[in-house]
């Protein structure tokens, strides 16, 4: 197997070393965090440069995983979006069932290098501590999930699977009882416990260098996704298209594509009801620059830097924070975040469902809904490529309960 | 204006010269009323505390436990503003002339603007802010506006600290370091643990400034224990607990000066 094929080593450029995309990221953590924080990083590029390591996290992605993931074409739900062509990176066939599982072994070997014992995660829809419990299981690593309250009871399987897994999860009853308030929970888990536990963040953001280092283990979206298209189109894409709660798939996916300057890079925000409505998850269409979870970026937060409680149906994208390097793309120019609301990314959900026999994760349907907007703003010329990041075996009650369907209960 | 970092430094060094070490207590400001929160903050001071930290209440304390994020939540609901917060400190030390913290985690102060925050907190008779969330490598700019209004710069440092970390903190630091007694969040817990004893052995041995050890400390017999090796006694949860757990504002506040009488014991006797 070609050595940096799953995992190929990020350009030299941002973060800096102190951890900035522009004006965004860097570590703003209590002093308790900082020798931890210190450790993952250095360890991080002990790790990186180590051809055991990479060797061992390549060999999982490929026999483990299942990568590559597919590339498929979905010509029926393409004639919806304005007769484009539309091909969908398959991180849902992935084993756990998302792009999240990239990550989780990453980091899981990495805390096996440490020394560490026990790891703690944050989760909001259960595919990162899905993932993670996964990763905890296969490694021999002891697994604690945070996740809200709220969260546990609308991605209820995946509360079980993690369970069943062997991990505990651990409800969290703070503030509005969805992801926010399971971070919140893990770093206090976290500052009290470093000596033996890992933090295994699931998304871009936090300090310094959870952001970077989460992205290089999700690059593999888009390496394989660019080099997949142009194999089977002879071109690159006119857009790529990701949803973005804190980002990850995201970042996945369009960081392949950052020296490709055609090649627009599309984020879909969770607009709930409306960003006009409050009750939303768009930090970038919506926010402003505040410090969350430790590293600068935009936030949702009133005018004295309170955060405000984020909504959408998504419970993975019911976050009013996003990663530091999406931040900094925005405020660039050279990717673009648009909003899209719950009933959007539904219509889409149950098109994707309907036209192509693939029932995808609510917060997918978030990019899915994207592409239905972009590929008629394009036209037919177009070709559009959109990550599917993960499956919607998890929202089957959240659907089936928004579309009036009898739930299968 | 300027700010009261030398009222801070003054103090500590009174508590010192009398043998003993300096309580301060902490309470959040608006809690459970903007009103009520300041007459409690006086409770703590009339009952021997020598310096105060006002919480600035926040919707996402990641270094606090359950009992102080059951205050901030009230406080928050009760609409307390940044505003209400400076009011706070400058009653409370116009009442008693005794040095006041403010203690915040940072997205707050950044998003007020970290020169308006400094100014407006000098004017108010503030002596200086607590940032738990601030390390040293991202406090560049509040350090400057610290050194401009005379505020003292407090920061926290914990047991994993490294020695190189350690350093960096007390050549950036002003006014005291904040030793944390354990690893963990703010709560009291049953027993401080050794490495407190430790940590402010290491301090001792790189910097003048006095170090006040917190975090888990919540009664007499505790505070007298810190205060057998520390400047400084500070105690936050087991005052906002004894808030909660009253019945009402009255009998509340007397709780709180039965609690602050014993500490204030404490720490002479240590």
């Amino acid at each position: 197997m070609e050595h940096d094929f799953f995992f190929p080593a990020a350009p030299e450029g941002l973060p800096g070393a102190d951890g900035y995309f522009g004006a965004f990221g860097g570590r703003f953590v209590p002093q308790a965090l900082v020798a931890a924080i210190d450790q993952v990083a250095a360890e991080y590029e002990r790790a990186k440069a180590d051809p055991v390591f990479v060797a061992r996290f390549e060999d999982l992605l490929a026999h483990y995983v299942g990568r590559p993931s597919a590339l498929t074409e979905v010509p029926r739900f393409a004639a919806h979006a304005g007769g484009a062509r539309v091909f969908l990176k398959r991180e849902d066939l992935n084993h756990t069932g998302s792009h999240k599982v990239n990550n989780a072994l990453g980091q899981a070997l990495l805390a096996q290098r440490m020394g560490k014992t026990r790891v703690i995660a944050e989760t909001g829809a259960g595919s990162h501590g899905v993932a993670t419990a996964t990763a905890c299981a296969l490694t021999g690593l002891s697994c604690t999930v945070y996740m809200g309250e709220t969260d546990m009871r609308r991605q209820a399987v995946n509360v079980a699977r993690m369970e069943l897994l062997g991990a505990e999860v651990v409800p969290v009853t703070s503030g509005s009882r969805t992801l926010k308030d399971a971070i919140n929970e893990t770093f206090r888990d976290w500052v009290a416990r470093t000596g033996d536990t890992h933090y295994l963040f699931g998304t871009v953001a936090g300090p310094h260098p959870f952001p970077a280092m989460i992205r290089d283990f999700q690059r593999v979206i888009g390496v394989e996704a660019r080099r997949q298209l142009l194999e089977r189109t002879g071109r690159l894409p006119d857009a790529a298209i990701a949803c973005v709660g804190g980002g990850s798939n995201a970042i996945g996916l369009f960081h392949a594509f950052l020296d490709d300057a055609p090649v627009r890079l599309i984020g879909c925000e969770a607009a709930g009801h409306g960003v006009r409505s409050g009750r939303h998850a768009a930090s970038l269409s919506a926010g402003e620059p505040g410090v969350l979870h430790g590293s600068r970026s935009y936030v949702l937060q009133d005018d004295e830097g309170q955060i405000v409680e984020a909504w959408s149906i998504s419970a993975g994208l019911d976050y009013p924070g996003v990663g530091p390097e999406h931040a900094h793309l925005h405020e660039s120019g050279r990717a673009e975040y648009r909003p899209v609301t719950d009933d959007e990314a539904m219509r889409a959900f149950r098109l994707l469902a309907t036209t192509e026999g693939i029932v995808p994760a609510i917060e997918s349907a978030h990019a899915l809904a994207g592409a239905l907007q972009v590929g008629a703003e394009l036209g037919p010329d177009a070709l559009l490529l959109v990550n599917l990041s993960g499956r919607g075996d998890k929202d089957l009650d959240t659907a089936t309960a928004h579309f009036g369907l009898e739930a299968a209960r | 204006m300027t700010g009261n970092l030398q009222l801070l430094t003054d103090a500590l060094a009174r508590a010192k010269q009398d043998g003993r070490a300096a309580l301060i207590t902490y309470l959040p400001a608006g809690f459970p009323t903007v009103d009520d929160g300041i007459a409690a903050i006086l409770a703590t001071l009339d009952a021997g505390a020598d310096v105060v930290e006002v919480g600035l209440p926040h919707s996402d304390p990641v270094l606090d436990g359950p009992v102080i994020q059951t205050a901030d939540d009230i406080a928050l609901r009760g609409g307390v503003r940044i505003a209400d917060v400076l009011r706070t400190v400058r009653e409370v030390h116009a009442a008693t002339g005794k040095p006041v913290l403010v203690m915040s985690y940072w997205n707050p102060v950044s998003r007020y603007g970290v020169e308006r925050f400094a100014r407006e907190l000098a004017e108010a008779g503030g002596a200086g802010c607590v940032l738990p969330d601030l390390p040293v490598a991202e406090s560049a700019q509040w350090r400057r506006q610290a050194a401009e209004h005379d505020l003292a710069t407090v920061f926290v440092v914990a047991p994993s600290s490294t020695d190189a970390h350690l350093a960096d903190t007390v050549a950036a630091g002003s006014g005291f370091v904040y030793a944390s007694a354990l690893m963990g969040v703010t709560g009291a817990r049953a027993s401080v643990d050794e490495a407190a004893a430790v940590l402010t052995r290491r301090l001792r041995a790189i910097t003048d400034l006095p170090v006040c050890v917190g975090m888990g400390v919540s009664d007499a017999r505790q505070a007298a224990d810190v205060a057998g090796f520390a400047d400084g006694v500070i105690v936050g949860s087991a005052l906002v607990a004894t808030l909660l757990d009253a019945p009402g504002g009255v009998e509340g506040r007397a709780a709180l000066t039965r609690l602050t009488t014993g500490l204030a014991a404490g720490v002479r006797a240590g």
